[in-house]
């Protein structure tokens, strides 16, 4: 890749010019990864920046984000590449009679024949590329085998055509909400990033940085109270997207300064289960 | 000690901890220690992390070996030369902070302070949230209360008590809520009262830490790293014994739970779907068709939907395996979705039903703390009798088991030498598709004693030793 890191400190600083606040450690493992050319495993809770992420290194290596979106059923045929069937079929029907069967063969076998899908694109694309392997956890085991070859050695083995070895290492993500646990082989070759939810300061700076016009004291009210939810014992936690909403809904209520009121009537933003709210609710206008 | 050795030790170490370490792992963290200086400690810390530690629930045993093999180095860590510049600085401020004392007599250093001053001193500290003055007040108590000795056998917990106690850290926060309330000039509201609350609970956790982490650092100077950290080696959350944990090992527990809870759903959903093929799938195979030209190579199938069982759990809930029948309900509540139907019974020498504790709320916590607290499980004296509780639970629900249900006992059964009327579950065993028995002793105690799992366990279709929460998993995956 052409831009190679300096040190720990660049790739901060960089990524907060993209608007992505790293703390130490999501930093230090992005340098890593990139000295080191493995692909970085990112769990974490939902909504913590963990698809920002490679989003933002994208934005930051001005490189191409390749995204595969993982669900049940996902095979190779959807991930790595696949015949165009369609296009062999005119190929053969075009000229009948003129071509021996050899040729053809030759040729409907061919890259011309081929449809990428994102691994591939990845590995055979000339400029840099960021790949982001998106919800990982949601294919099953076996199928996390196809990811393998790719991960590792960064080549891909098409029987027909023989292996195509990346032109340049791209970048690779992998993120996973953790609802089952991954396979070793898949954990052993990545360098592992677990993503939690920030400590007050950088939620404020989130919020700060995300929320045009916010004011400091609004952005420092925003994080405590989310914290102090946080520490409940919850359902679901609010996430930093859902900090952000929340900011973003206080903004155009034009509120300044929450107060125990304010708080009770927009914390559906912040929170998903009545259960949760009703709780929270409880807890924040505590009397004393 | 060169990096090479000093990485080796400290790999064995994680193992010795059973974290799963393995060879190219360890290259990998070789790797990286290239790429990043030692002195970095921070970034060091989480290459190491990134390259060995691949599961979020080992992260705190790392974190704590990582600081025993590693405490020693880098200079700021090194406490034999202590960066004298600092703590002279630091003291300056201190004295400035100190208005009206005025006593000349302090020479210039932290040792002549009074416990009262350093008292008064954490608290300023505190309150405003000093990060540099809360480290170097640490490591004067420690230094100063907890007393001590080279050589002495004692556990860190000691030391830390000692401290801790010195510093009156227990009525700190009240005493912080009381200052905050009188510098502020208008009353607080409860919303802004909770969040200062929680801002000084935060920075009294961090003092804690700060703490602990000077008495390990002591005590590593002392005793060396490979000690140190055999005394501080604990059992992964999935692997502490539901009988024995302490009260931080139980909160641990809790917290693996959940995500845990979150697996096994996602997990048997998927097992339930997958490896079975149903009749053909007639519109799904046409479709797929398409990519071979119209014609149907690939088949596909309709997936059948399998029944999902019925449960009933029946917990002995007396002291000893308590929070073991605590944690099975726990986990088998928050996977309900995967049974068709949950029916609980606790019991002691009385039995009764909860299953309406846990309908009645969508909070499990709640939902175990009525179980605690409002069931009623005692009959004559609260001492365990399983085969009264048995034979009270098939006169009143025996005619529910179909042949449907899964029927789950859960207890040590230590029955203190009352009857055993095995006979209920030889009853039970007829009627219900499965019966199995969880136990949470270790298997060598079995049937030692007044235990008869043995009576009980022939007429089950399996006994299953379930003493964490590995076991505990292991089991309700096969359940499903």
């Amino acid at each position: 890749m052409e831009t190679r890191f300096e040190s720990v400190q660049v790739v901060r600083d960089g990524l907060k010019k993209v608007h992505y606040l790293a703390d130490e450690g999501i930093a230090g493992v992005v340098f890593l990864a990139q000295r080191l050319g493995k692909p970085v495993l990112v769990e974490g809770p939902a909504g913590t920046g963990k698809t920002q992420l490679a989003k933002s290194v994208a934005e930051l290596l001005g490189a191409r984000l390749i995204r595969l979106q993982c669900y049940e059923g996902l095979d190779e045929s959807k991930a790595l590449y696949e015949w165009n069937y369609k296009k062999q079929l005119l190929r053969i029907q075009a000229d009948k009679n003129s071509d021996s069967w050899s040729d053809v063969h030759e040729d409907i076998f061919s890259e011309e024949f081929l449809l990428t899908r994102p691994l591939l694109e990845a590995i055979s694309s000339e400029e840099p590329v960021v790949l982001l392997i998106d919800e990982v956890d949601r294919v099953e085991v076996e199928t996390e085998a196809l990811l393998l070859e790719v991960l590792s050695e960064y080549q891909v083995s098409i029987p027909e055509l023989g292996t195509i070895t990346a032109k340049q290492i791209p970048m690779v993500f992998l993120t996973s909400n953790n609802t089952r646990e991954l396979s070793e082989a898949l954990k052993r070759r990545c360098l592992y990033l677990h993503v939690d939810y920030p400590d007050l300061e950088r939620e404020k700076e989130i919020v700060l940085t995300k929320v045009p016009d916010i004011s400091q004291n609004l952005a420092d009210q925003i994080a405590r109270i989310v914290r102090s939810i946080r520490q409940l014992d919850l359902k679901k936690s609010p996430s930093v997207s859902e900090t952000l909403d929340w900011a973003r809904t206080l903004m155009l209520l034009g509120i300044e300064h929450i107060d125990a009121q304010d708080a009770k009537e927009t914390l559906h933003v912040l929170l998903k289960y009545q259960t949760d709210i009703a709780k929270a609710a409880k807890e924040l206008s505590v009397e004393k | 000690m060169p990096v090479l050795d000093l990485m080796s030790g400290f790999i064995v170490e994680l193992r010795n901890a059973g974290l799963p370490v393995s060879l190219t792992e360890n290259l990998d963290a070789m790797q990286a220690v290239k790429e990043i200086p030692i002195e970095d400690r921070e970034a060091f810390k989480y290459a190491l992390g990134a390259t060995l530690v691949k599961s979020n629930s080992h992260w705190r045993a790392f974190e704590t070996i990582f600081e025993v093999y590693f405490s020693l180095r880098g200079p700021e860590y090194d406490i034999s030369q202590d960066p004298n510049a600092t703590e002279e600085e630091m003291w300056r401020k201190m004295q400035e902070q100190k208005p009206g004392e005025g006593k000349g007599s302090s020479g210039g250093s932290m040792d002549s302070l009074t416990p009262e001053e350093i008292a008064a001193m954490l608290m300023n500290a505190l309150m405003n949230g000093d990060q540099a003055m809360m480290r170097a007040l640490a490591r004067q108590s420690v230094q100063r209360f907890a007393g001590m000795e080279p050589g002495r056998p004692v556990g860190g917990t000691y030391y830390l008590y000692r401290t801790l106690r010195n510093l009156d850290l227990d009525n700190m926060l009240d005493k912080l809520m009381q200052a905050n309330r009188d510098r502020a000039q208008d009353e607080l509201t409860a919303l802004e009262e909770r969040l200062e609350k929680d801002e000084y609970s935060s920075r009294i956790e961090q003092f804690k830490q700060e703490v602990e982490a000077e008495i390990r650092r002591r005590l590593v100077a002392d005793r060396g790293a490979e000690a140190m950290a055999k005394t501080l080696r604990k059992p992964l959350p999935e692997d502490v014994e539901f009988m024995h944990a302490s009260r931080d090992e139980m909160q641990s527990l809790k917290k693996a739970l959940y995500p845990l809870t979150r697996k096994l759903a996602a997990r048997l959903a998927r097992k339930r779907r997958h490896g079975r093929k149903g009749p053909l799938d007639f519109r799904n195979t046409i479709r797929h068709s398409m990519a071979y030209g119209g014609v149907p190579a690939d088949p596909k199938f309709k997936y059948p939907r399998p029944a999902k069982p019925e449960l009933m759990v029946i917990a002995d809930i007396s002291g000893s395996v308590a929070a073991f029948a605590r944690f099975t309900l726990m986990l088998v509540y928050a996977i309900q979705g995967q049974f068709s139907k949950v029916r609980s019974f606790v019991f002691i020498d009385g039995i009764d039903e909860v299953t309406s504790y846990f309908k009645s709320t969508e909070d499990i916590g709640e939902a175990i703390h009525r179980v605690n607290t409002e069931a009623d499980v005692v009959w004559v004296d609260g001492h365990s009798d399983y085969g009264h509780a048995f034979e009270v639970f098939w006169e009143r629900h025996g005619k529910d088991i179909t042949s449907k249900t899964t029927v789950l006992l859960l207890g040590d059964a230590r029955n203190n030498y009352h009857a055993a009327q095995s006979w209920v579950v030889k009853e039970i065993q007829k009627r219900a598709r499965h019966v199995y028995w969880l136990n949470p002793e270790p298997r060598s105690y079995w049937n030692t004693g007044d235990s008869i799992v043995g009576e009980y366990g022939a007429y089950t279709d399996g006994v299953y030793e379930c003493r964490n929460l590995r076991q505990l998993e292991g089991f309700v995956e096969k359940l499903a």
